[in-house]
């Protein structure tokens, strides 16, 4: 593994960033012209203003983000997460209206083979909303979900599960990594 | 599109029922809380219909509130419940 | 009615059937978490169809812009809530142990519960 976590020491906490957030800056600003719902200048700089005091009230700590967006790799993301929402949605529709005995479900462990936050945020937020696995617990620290799934009927539907919740990392890693973190990832992947 | 709107209509009634249902028997908090979560669903799912209908989007900024006091809502219930379990050690 | 009206009748009746099955999950489901993933459903794609049902309807940039930043905020909270529900649930023993075919997060608590307080 190329990077070691050093979380908890309480001098290594993520430093809060001094200098302007611009990608924060920009999003609470274009949040703020869609709310108001009129592109015209006053409503731009009047919410550049609240961005700013927003940003400097609330501070977070910088998200790191070394990699690069992959054009391919987002479509490729949002269009199977669509699919899989369609898919799961029908498929816990069925088991809503299923007559006779209630599903089996399981909850599961899911060693993700990133160590970064970001990509395990959004592997978790992603696998949440898809209807039919929910993230139970995370564990920063190794980067393990646990994952509750609805409706399994014997193992080879945990490991399908299993299966799936991987193939969405990889999607997000493939999607945002950069040349190195992929080669990494690709890398430790092999040797599972 | 009246029809349309009517049995949408209708089945959001049922559904609002089912849910009520659940958030009355309960049993814990947290059931309740879902069950809210749905409601709010429901709730945002009606006023769009009504917009829908007669086109205009007077509702929408309450779609807006809606959709982030629900989150509000729950995460503090949550939050709740979790402190609570540590309270009574069980 | 032009064709654009139709797909945006099929959006939203598809959207408010979901609701309704979600409904009948939230009723039918035995234990707390599988009520959740009923719960996610509508919430999730019902309203997304939803929204883009009323999108097709109003035909109006603004207001796309406001249903869009709906659609934003229900993505990005909708699954920190069913978590932070999840979580509470899973810790307080709300699962009920004989609906799971695996469970193999208790062992994980139960061996950092012991050395703790």
């Amino acid at each position: 593994m190329s990077r070691e976590r050093s979380d908890g020491v309480p001098g290594d906490a993520p430093v809060r960033r001094n200098g302007v957030q611009w990608p924060m800056l920009i999003g609470l600003t274009v949040v703020w012209v869609l709310l108001w719902g009129g592109l015209t200048v006053g409503n731009v700089l009047s919410g550049l203003v609240v961005a700013v005091v927003v940003t400097l009230v609330f501070p977070l700590p910088p998200i790191v983000f070394g990699g690069r967006l992959r054009a391919r790799g987002l479509a490729v993301l949002i269009g199977w997460f669509v699919v899989e929402l369609v898919v799961a949605s029908v498929q816990v529709a069925a088991l809503a209206l299923r007559i006779g005995r209630p599903p089996l479900n399981a909850v599961i462990e899911v060693d993700l083979r990133s160590r970064s936050d970001l990509y395990l945020t959004l592997t978790a937020e992603l696998l949440s909303l898809v209807p039919g696995s929910l993230v139970v617990e995370v564990r920063r620290s190794t980067s393990t979900l646990f994952l509750h799934v609805l409706g399994v009927r014997d193992e080879s539907d945990v490991e399908a599960a299993r299966r799936r919740a991987l193939r969405q990392e990889e999607r997000v890693v493939r999607a945002l990594a950069s040349d190195e973190e992929l080669a990494a990832y690709l890398a430790e992947g092999v040797g599972r | 599109m009246t029809v349309v709107i009517w049995v949408c209509a209708g089945m959001l009634s049922l559904a609002a029922v089912l849910v009520l249902t659940r958030m009355t028997i309960g049993p814990t908090m947290l059931n309740r809380v879902v069950a809210m979560d749905v409601l709010i669903a429901i709730v945002v799912a009606g006023l769009g219909l009504e917009a829908a209908l007669n086109r205009h989007a007077t509702t929408l900024p309450i779609l807006v509130v809606l959709s982030l006091v629900g989150f509000v809502g729950s995460v503090s219930v949550a939050r709740f419940a979790a402190h609570d379990d540590k309270g009574e050690g069980s | 009615m032009t064709w654009l009206d139709v797909v945006s009748a099929a959006c939203l009746l598809a959207g408010c059937a979901l609701s309704l099955i979600a409904a009948v999950g939230l009723i039918r489901f035995p234990d707390l978490l599988s009520r959740m993933h009923a719960g996610t459903k509508p919430q999730v794609f019902g309203l997304l169809l939803i929204l883009v049902g009323i999108g097709l309807r109003l035909r109006d940039w603004s207001d796309v812009g406001m249903l869009l930043a709906v659609a934003m905020f229900q993505l990005l909270t909708a699954p920190v809530a069913a978590h932070m529900v999840g979580r509470a649930a899973y810790r307080r023993g709300a699962v009920r142990r004989d609906t799971l075919l695996v469970d193999e997060l208790t062992p994980v608590l139960e061996a950092e519960d012991r050395p703790g307080p």
